[in-house]
Parts: C-alpha cells; structure tokens; sequence
C-alpha cells in the first residue's frame, strides 16, 4: 500500500513554526545557563586563587583600588543591600496588599480600571528618574523632616525602592486573590459574613500562597535594582545602625565600578564574584516564589 | 546632506575605522584623540575650533576616562591620549613593548577645589586639616573639631563627599593629599561624577567634598588652601593654578607617541597658542602660561 507524500507547503510552514516556537521557549534557558556561565567564568579565577571568605563576608573595607594594600569586603556591601531592600518591603507590602485587596474585592468598574492602569504606570517610571527623585527632592525634605545630616541613607533608598516595587506586588497580589474561587465568598455570604470578614476570613488565607509569592518577586525587585539605589542610598561604605545612615548596595559598586576597571584585573574579578552573589540571591527568591506559586495550583 | 558630504564623511569614518592618523583620498588628516572625561570637553572645543584653522585636519575626539586613553596609546590605536593623570612607569614600560614612546605634553592645569555649604563659615583649610578629615585614622570627624559651628547643621558630624574608587579626581586627592600609603575613611559618600559632588555639597549644610574648580557654583564656598600652617592661604583660581601656587592643582596631560610632527605638531602648537589657551581658560581651567582673552 502507498502512502500519500502529506510534505506539502504547509507541512513546511508548519514544522518551521513548531521550531521556532520551540527555540523561542528554551531561548531563556540557554540565555541564563549562557550568563551564568559567563559571570562565574569572569569572577572564578579570584574565587579560586584571590578569595579569602572571610574577608569577603565578613569585612566591611572595600578597597579594591588601595595603592598599598587592596581589601575586598563586601559585608558593609551586603549589609547596605539588605537593609535597603528590607526597609523598603516592609514599606510596601501594607501599601501592596491594602491595593490589591481594594482593586480584588471591593473596587467596581471604573475606578478599578483606572486604579489598575495608575498603579502600572508606576511601574513605566525609569529607574534613573526614581534616582533623581531621591537625589534632589528627598534629600533636603529628609534633613528638613528628620534634623539629620544628610539625606541620602536607608530611608530615601527605601522609600523609592519600596514604590518602585509596589506596581509588580500589587498586580501580583491581585492575581492570587482574583484565584479564590467565588464559590468561598458566597458561602461565606450564605452564612451571614460581612464583606469585610469574608476578605479577613476566607479570602486572604486561601491567597496566602499567592501573596507570599507576591511580596518575595518584591524583594527580588529591590535587590536587583541598581540606579535609583545608587543614587538615593549616599554610596558610602557603612554598616548601618540607623535608617539614617547612608550606605552602599551591591549592584551599585558594580555599576560605578566596573566601566573604568582594567578587564581581567583583580577588582574586575572581585566584581564579578559580586555579581554571582547577587545572581545567586535573586535566583533562590524567585525560584522560591515559583516553588510557593506552584503549591497553589496543586493544592 | 548633500551626496558629496555623504560621501566625504563616510571616507572620515572609514578612516577613523582603518589607522590612525591617516591621510585619506580627500586629502584630510585624521588625528585620533582619546581619554580624561575632565578634558574631554576642553577636547571637543579645540577639536571644533581648530577645523576653522585647519580645514585639512578632522580631530576625531572620544572621552572614557584617562585610563581608556592611556590603554589605547599603549595599543596604538590614538594619536594623541587625554590624561588627568601622569602615565604609571609600568603603563610606559608596556607601552614601549609596543614600540610607543610616550611623550608628554602639559596643555593645562585643573585647581582641586574644596567645597562646602554656603552657610559654612569655613574659610581656611590645611593640607593637614584636609587629610586628617579625609584620610583614615585622621581623628577629625566633626566639625566642632576645627573649632567651627556650622548653622543647619545640629548633629556637627562632617558629611563626606568623594569620588567612586576609580576616578582620576579621586586618586590624585590621595596621593596629593593623604599620601600615596593612607587610606581614605570608610563611609565617604562617593558621588559617580562631579557635578554630583557640587549638587550634594549645594543641599547638605554639613557636607565638605572637592572636585575640579570648573564645576564650582554660586551656591558654594570654596576655602582657600594652606600647604602648611606657615604658609600663605591660597584660594583655588585660574591664576593660582596657573602658576602652581594652588597646593593641589594638577598638570592636564596629552600624549603622543615619540615627537609630534607634521599636522599633530601643527595641531599641538596650536593648543598651546594663546588661542587655543583661552578656549582652556573659557571652559573653566587654568592655561599653561598667562594669556590674555579677548
């Protein structure tokens, strides 16, 4: 029996589309494997041979172009990153998850629309305007407010970080409370709940899962961001005991850094390896806010 | 644009693209012209100026910082590097590995200035006095401890304001100032520009931080400089730095590779010239020799 040749013309289009499509969806791994590879390609020779650890996490001197003595360490580095990036959660999240519950449950029509257009236009404002705001208005409203001696510390950078990451934790949190089913609310209703308790009782426990995963995609938001923390936080290497003190993050130093650093060089390397701790970071927490989305769904 | 200025400037391009200083089928010289982000604007304006003089002759001007020019001299690839910063004796050593040889040429000289809030009643400073503010282990940390009070600013703590660790500024206030083995304190606020240290010093009544003269503003002090307690107070000017009376000013450098001739002499000696002066003068920084500017 012959079999009919179906490799027509449309058969063609049809596979050529199939594997683009398909290099499209593993484009992004191959991406990331290609960058991480590269970072710990351009940062491995210090880990292996330059590296002491404790230095590194321990040692707030970072001093990479010292004549006599360079130092590398990154605690005062790792401790400004953190600081900002927890300041401007805490910030965030009543503001995030007070918006989403108002645009989920309560808000109607029109002004949820407008609300919900608002709140991701906040997420169009480049980085380096958030920056400007922090350098040339926050600044002297901070040492008018608070009586300090300079305004460019923690609370700038966490003010501008925890807006610049309200938009993504709010549209998220959105997301997880709009995954409650209906049929929870109305038999919450049936048994003569309020609107208020229905959302206290029933909806943001069954979100729970969705709203964690909302607010760690906000803290890999601030961790990761570079310009507006450079220019809000002061740039200073500083362990901080106040909201008041400037400090310095990790993505910063490597911005200022890297342009004039000769390649190959020691301090190079050294920014690189703050790059795959950065990229180490960032990596867990999203992969972590996956791993509790996931949960959700097959629960 | 007309099709024969397309053309012509396709041919600059493709020389800028094939080796340096080239004489192209037009018949244009190009001089490549690389380096300091402190000079790069002085550049730029000879650069402009200077194809009034010499039509013949295109300056084809890039910034990147001093040690972006120096690398590429050491590579050959400019005819001329800007620097704000002499070349390190290793830097001359791999050049002429290359078969450079380096020559230096001082085209001007930028004032270090310090600043503070203009409510800072600070009119005088010591190098000593800098250096114990700004270098580790110099113990003066407020500004009680120079004996002054500084209105707005209650907490009395001295704000620093520097450079990031890489910038040409922000090496020579060390070793000018501190001393090549002295560190700088931790905790400075190390601003990405200089204009960025101007901007903060303007709105921080506590703040002390130093840049090149040419960013000074109105809205700035700037206290006059002692080398040391005997010594005569110097306010960084033009003239001061000039004739190198200011403690830290520094020489502006180009280099070339071996003894310019021909249209890079040319272009050289036209720098120096009182003209080419006055455009250094105009833009913020001091001429070699005293200039009168129209």
């Amino acid at each position: 029996m012959q079999h009919e040749d179906v490799r027509d013309f449309h058969w063609y289009v049809d596979k050529a589309m199939a594997s683009l499509v398909f290099l499209g969806g593993i484009s992004a791994i191959v991406f990331i494997i290609g960058i991480f590879l590269f970072i710990t390609r351009e940062g491995l020779g210090f880990i292996t041979d330059g590296l002491d650890l404790r230095e590194f996490f321990f040692d707030p001197a970072w001093r990479p172009t010292s004549d006599s003595n360079p130092t590398y360490g990154a605690f005062a580095l790792i401790a400004g990153t953190a600081s900002i990036t927890g300041l401007a959660v805490l910030l965030s999240i009543p503001f995030s998850i007070g918006a989403a519950i108002y645009i989920a449950e309560f808000a109607q029509g029109r002004t949820r629309e407008i609300l919900k257009i608002l709140i991701e236009l906040l997420a169009a404002i480049p980085s380096v305007v958030w920056g400007f705001i922090g350098l040339s208005i926050m600044n002297p409203l901070i040492i008018d407010m608070f009586d300090v001696p300079v305004g460019l510390n923690i609370l700038n950078a966490g003010v501008i970080l925890a807006l610049m990451a309200a938009p993504i934790m709010t549209t998220i949190a959105e997301d997880a409370l709009k995954a409650v089913p209906d049929r929870y609310r109305e038999a919450a209703e049936a048994l003569g709940a309020t609107r208020w308790q229905v959302t206290l009782k029933v909806v943001l426990p069954a979100a729970k899962h969705g709203l964690m995963a909302a607010v760690l995609l906000g803290v890999g938001r601030g961790f990761g961001e570079t310009m507006a923390v450079l220019m809000a936080s002061g740039h200073s290497i500083n362990v901080p005991d106040s909201i008041f003190d400037s400090v310095r993050a990790l993505t910063a130093t490597i911005a200022a850094e890297l342009g004039e650093t000769a390649v190959g060089s020691e301090h190079y390397q050294a920014l690189f390896t703050l790059g795959i701790l950065l990229f180490a970071v960032t990596f867990i927490i999203n992969l972590t806010a996956d791993l509790v989305m996931r949960g959700i769904k097959r629960s | 644009m007309s099709t024969q200025n397309l053309l012509l400037s396709l041919a600059a391009m493709s020389m800028l693209a094939g080796s340096a200083c080239g004489r192209g089928s037009s018949g244009r010289t190009v001089i490549q012209n690389k380096g300091s982000d402190t000079l790069v604007n002085v550049a730029q304006a000879w650069a402009e100026e200077y194809a009034k003089v010499d039509p013949n002759t295109v300056i084809a001007v890039t910034g990147g910082g001093s040690g972006t020019g120096i690398s590429a001299m050491i590579n050959g690839t400019v005819d001329i590097a800007n620097s704000s910063r002499k070349m390190k004796d290793e830097e001359i050593a791999l050049a002429k590995k290359n078969g450079v040889d380096p020559v230096e040429h001082i085209v001007g000289y930028d004032a270090l200035a310090v600043f503070v809030h203009k409510d800072n009643p600070l009119r005088e400073l010591t190098i000593a006095q800098l250096a114990s503010i700004y270098g580790e282990g110099g113990g003066v940390d407020k500004w009680s401890d120079l004996g002054i009070t500084v209105p707005g600013c209650s907490s009395d703590e001295i704000v620093l304001v520097s450079r990031q660790n890489n910038s040409g500024t922000y090496a020579y206030f060390r070793s000018a100032v501190l001393g090549k083995e002295v560190e700088y304190k931790l905790g400075s606020r190390d601003m990405h520009g200089s204009k960025d240290v101007v901007d903060l010093v303007e709105k921080t009544p506590c703040a002390i931080g130093y840049s090149g003269l040419a960013y000074a503003t109105d809205e700035i002090v700037m206290p006059c400089v002692k080398k040391d307690d005997a010594a005569p107070c110097i306010a960084p000017t033009i003239a001061t730095a000039s004739d190198e009376s200011y403690p830290i000013a520094r020489p502006l450098l180009m280099y070339t590779s071996g003894k310019p001739s021909g249209a890079l002499e040319k272009y050289l000696n036209w720098v120096l010239s009182d003209t080419g002066q006055c455009i250094m003068k105009d833009k913020g920084y001091a001429p070699v020799n005293a200039v009168s500017c129209g």
